[in-house]
């Protein structure tokens, strides 16, 4: 019997997985993929908001402004990708200036920091690629881009580091009250009792609501599409770059991302379940509503298009809590945009609820947090130098469009949530993550998998279960055969 | 401090190594990123390679061999499984690797032979499912050729590069069924005897003015739809077809790894996506040249040996002799139909007897006549039957020619019959 059942590990379970694993408390995280952050966190604008949007007085307003403030500290301590490059929202025509005027008085009463309302001249001199039809601006500074990924990986291993229990490809397919409390879950790897069940499960969390309880709340996933573009482009803009609402909706966003590339997007077109498809019409529409913007992103740069869903909800907020009817059934659902800011102040949130009912344990007095990442190309030469001499794997370059190293890719293969896959490799080590998007180094990648995991390379992933990446040997057969 | 250190040991370094070690030069070093040399090669095992340069068929690895003999009868080092990450201005060379650690290599000059990168799916935006499957014919053929492992069944093949039409062969003859090539241009990017040898004599179809209007498929890929394209480069409604594959290969075009020229403030040619050379070579550096697909992406390995020689030779004088003189300059521009030339600048200084000018154009052409225009005055004249942007051309420019040039600055452009 678990004290917390935590189903889903994308950035909200790994954030609640994270605040749980400090109390003397037996903790298991259930993710359906066969790793973690593989849905909506992998797929997203990788911004932390400002928190100027949601409505004054909603839990989203307030979880917002808090999660950003606690992502800057996590990812300092767990050496998460982070750069707080503030944001603009653009007014792209004299109309748009009321809504400015409407936000900064928004992100006032839910204590965003050091906002200002810029000139069109104030604007342009910050970023001087803006359409010249830009008319002002509202100047977020406490914004930031990260490696949402990274972040929630970061919390895992930390998690785990601490006690906490990962079970990957591990599918809730029921869930049933227990006589004397607690939950019984079905999974595809057997049964989990648990006293208090945290409900993680992303565009799926009404489903799994749902296995105990009719929901209250209807969940609509929602697609956005997005362009990656060459690091030629990354300094195109230097803050995330917004738009105003307007009669073709939301706008789209031009941002730097803390890789150094250049990302463009969404749109939002609801879908059903997990169908991350580009299309070409989505695609246009992002190109042509992203120019209004930034009129010279070169778009031949494109490396990559990807499309994420975000569990759009029927309300205007987060649905954060415990079903009536189900007692320690803790529900963190709903978690659109703003959800990626808000995940720690989310998690506080559950913990909150769990201390409420008396069920957290004492801190736990031997707790290890913190965590350092090599980065083998953002050392100095003397670093470099260094390193490859003490740990001669950092001396052979697999990547060569990011320049990450065996040593690196050793260290995913071996990390607290050890990679498996090939984009398991690529989301913890940036292998693959280039211009070639891993022409040159997916099979040396897959080739490591191998030899680490002790893996038939016939057997290797490049992403999800079923995504084989070989499909047989040669007539002259494999490699492993002489 | 090295003579002469140069990036690569595929086709264009081993070139560039073994003319510049006749040529006198004795402290060679060729910083090699693979634990073998040939570079790319090692992985083409089909043959084709070397009718020019030996007069026989020779496959990839062998057209290798020949150049590695060749240098292994010479006194240039060798240091693979070492990767170059920064080439500075001054011409200090840093790399790493596992046995020799981080190095900072002091060049007296250097040849840039990084090669090229195949372009992905995210450059051409084809919309759909992101499963396995969809890879870039020269990694599927690495997996093949090298690693031994075939990548799917059932294949479609998106452009007509020739690494894709090698690789429908390729996959044809290891059992797979390869269901089309589908090329959005109106013509082929691959070489005429690629696609009678590779897709004609094996029965594949090759769909022209058609691409990829969707990928289907969640892990893995289950089904590609593809539909023709009309005059506004637009797929046309109606005509979309069903193939059910579970591998797409892309053959989309190659593109200069230039990363190493960029941060080193070479000047660069947006029309090649390579450096900006003089007639031997030369970069915007003095003392550092570029040579093979990293300057312009060529259609057969016999020009890039030859292309590198003209760098070997060049790199050696410059560590002899010092920098060329200057002199008077000639631009060299593409006009009409032209996609690019190469080189870029000629120093009238520099050309000996004659110089050799490479492009291509930007459409199929007849009966032709290639013009080299000096403002308005045509210097020179070639005639060719037909030109076509899958096949590089040349010509070569003698001395006596550009000392008549009238401006400085040659037009070369394509007067149809």
């Amino acid at each position: 019997m678990y004290d917390v059942a935590i189903i889903g590990c994308g950035v909200i379970g790994a954030a609640a997985a994270y605040a749980l694993s400090r109390y003397e408390n037996k903790v298991v995280i259930l993710e359906a993929e066969n790793d973690v952050a593989d849905c909506t966190t992998k797929a997203n604008s990788a911004i932390l908001h400002a928190g100027y949007d949601p409505a004054p007085g909603t839990k989203m307003a307030r979880l917002n402004v808090r999660g950003v403030e606690l992502a800057k500290e996590i990812c300092a301590k767990l050496d998460v990708p982070y750069k707080q490059c503030g944001s603009l929202v653009l007014a792209l025509s004299e109309s748009e200036l009321p809504h400015l005027q409407h936000l900064y008085e928004n992100g006032t009463a839910n204590g965003v920091p050091d906002m200002k309302i810029l000139t069109k001249e104030e604007t342009l001199a910050m970023e001087p690629n803006l359409s010249e039809n830009v008319c002002g601006a509202l100047w977020a500074p406490s914004a930031a881009i990260v490696s949402p990924w990274e972040y929630a990986l970061a919390m895992t291993e930390v998690a785990v580091r601490n006690g906490v229990e990962l079970r990957r490809s591990c599918r809730v397919e029921d869930a049933e009250a227990m006589a004397d409390g607690g939950y019984r879950l079905t999974t595809t790897q057997g049964t989990v009792e648990a006293r208090y069940v945290i409900n993680a499960a992303g565009i799926w969390t009404e489903k799994v609501h749902c296995m105990v309880e009719p929901a209250s709340f209807h969940i609509t996933p929602t697609r956005g599409e997005y362009y990656l573009l060459d690091k030629s482009e990354g300094t195109r803009v230097n803050h995330v770059i917004f738009q105003c609402p307007n009669e073709l909706g939301k706008g789209v966003l031009v941002s730097p991302t803390v890789h150094g590339n250049l990302i463009v997007g969404p749109d939002a077109v609801p879908v059903h379940g997990d169908d991350t498809s580009c299309t070409s019409k989505g695609l246009e529409f992002v190109k042509a509503t992203a120019q209004r913007s930034v009129p010279s992103i070169n778009f031949g740069e494109s490396i990559r298009n990807f499309a994420g869903v975000r569990a759009n909800l029927d309300v205007d907020d987060f649905i954060i809590g415990e079903e009536p009817e189900a007692p320690g059934w803790i529900d963190l659902a709903g978690m659109k945009s703003p959800g990626l800011s808000a995940a720690p102040a989310v998690a506080e949130e559950a913990v909150g609820i769990l201390k409420g009912h008396g069920a957290l344990g004492a801190e736990k007095a031997d707790y290890k947090d913190g965590r350092r990442h090599i980065r083998f190309k953002e050392l100095s030469a003397e670093e470099k130098a260094k390193l490859v001499k003490e740990q001669p794997a950092y001396g052979r370059v697999i990547c060569r469009c990011e320049t990450i190293t065996e040593g690196e890719i050793l260290a995913a293969l071996h990390s607290e949530v050890p990679a498996t896959t090939i984009d398991g490799v690529k989301r913890r080590a940036g292998a693959g993550m280039g211009r070639c998007q891993g022409g040159f180094c997916g099979p040396r990648v897959l080739e490591l998998i191998s030899k680490e995991l002790g893996m038939d390379p016939l057997d290797i992933l490049q992403d999800k279960n079923g995504s084989n990446v070989l499909v047989s040997e040669t007539k002259v057969g494999g490699k492993s055969n002489g | 401090m090295v003579d002469l250190v140069i990036i690569g040991g595929g086709p264009a370094g081993l070139a560039a190594a073994c003319k510049a070690w006749e040529s006198g030069l004795r402290d060679i070093l060729i910083l090699e990123r693979d634990k073998e040399l040939g570079g790319i090669l090692n992985q083409c095992i089909h043959n084709g390679f070397g009718l020019h340069r030996f007069g026989e068929q020779l496959t990839g690895p062998e057209y290798a061999g020949r150049f590695i003999d060749m240098l292994k009868n010479t006194g240039v080092k060798v240091q693979l499984d070492t990767m170059v990450l920064e080439v500075t201005p001054d011409k200090k060379v840093h790399c790493v690797s596992k046995t020799e650690g981080y190095q900072i290599i002091e060049a007296k000059s250097i040849v840039l032979g990084m090669g090229c990168r195949e372009r992905t799916r995210g450059a051409i935006g084809t919309p759909g499912t992101r499963p396995a499957g969809v890879y870039t014919a020269g990694a599927a053929q690495r997996y093949v050729n090298m690693e031994g492992y075939m990548v799917g069944k059932r294949v479609l093949i998106l452009g007509s590069g020739d690494i894709g039409l090698i690789m429908a062969r390729r996959m044809t003859l290891e059992g797979a069924k390869v269901l089309a090539c589908v090329e959005v241009m109106p013509y082929s990017g691959g070489l005429t005897r690629n696609i009678v040898q590779c897709l004609n004599d094996f029965n594949i179809p090759l769909y022209l003015s058609h691409t990829i209007v969707d990928i289907q498929g969640k892990e893995r890929v289950e089904k590609a739809i593809v539909a023709e394209i009309g005059p506004d480069r637009k797929p046309i409604p109606g005509t979309e077809m069903e193939f059910d594959v579970d591998t797409i290969l892309l053959s989309v075009g190659l593109i200069p790894e230039n990363e190493l020229t960029k941060q080193a403030g070479i000047e660069m040619d947006p029309r090649t996506k390579g450096a900006v050379v003089y007639e031997n070579m030369e970069t915007s550096i003095p003392g550092v040249f570029a040579c093979g697909n990293v300057v312009q992406v060529h259609d057969l390995v016999d020009f890039v040996s030859g292309e590198s020689e003209l760098a070997g030779v060049a790199a050696a004088k410059y560590v002899q002799n010092g920098p060329v003189q200057e002199g008077r300059v000639l631009a060299v521009k593409p006009g009409k139909d032209l996609g690019y030339t190469l080189p870029q600048r000629i120093r009238v200084e520099g050309v000996e007897k004659s110089t050799n000018v490479s492009f291509r154009v930007r459409r199929i052409c007849g009966k032709s006549t290639i013009l080299v225009k000096s403002g308005d005055q045509v210097i020179a004249k070639f005639k060719r039957e037909r030109l076509a942007p899958g096949e590089m051309e040349h010509i070569a420019l003698p001395r006596v020619l550009l000392d008549k040039a009238p401006v400085d600055e040659l037009t070369i452009e394509i007067e149809e019959a």
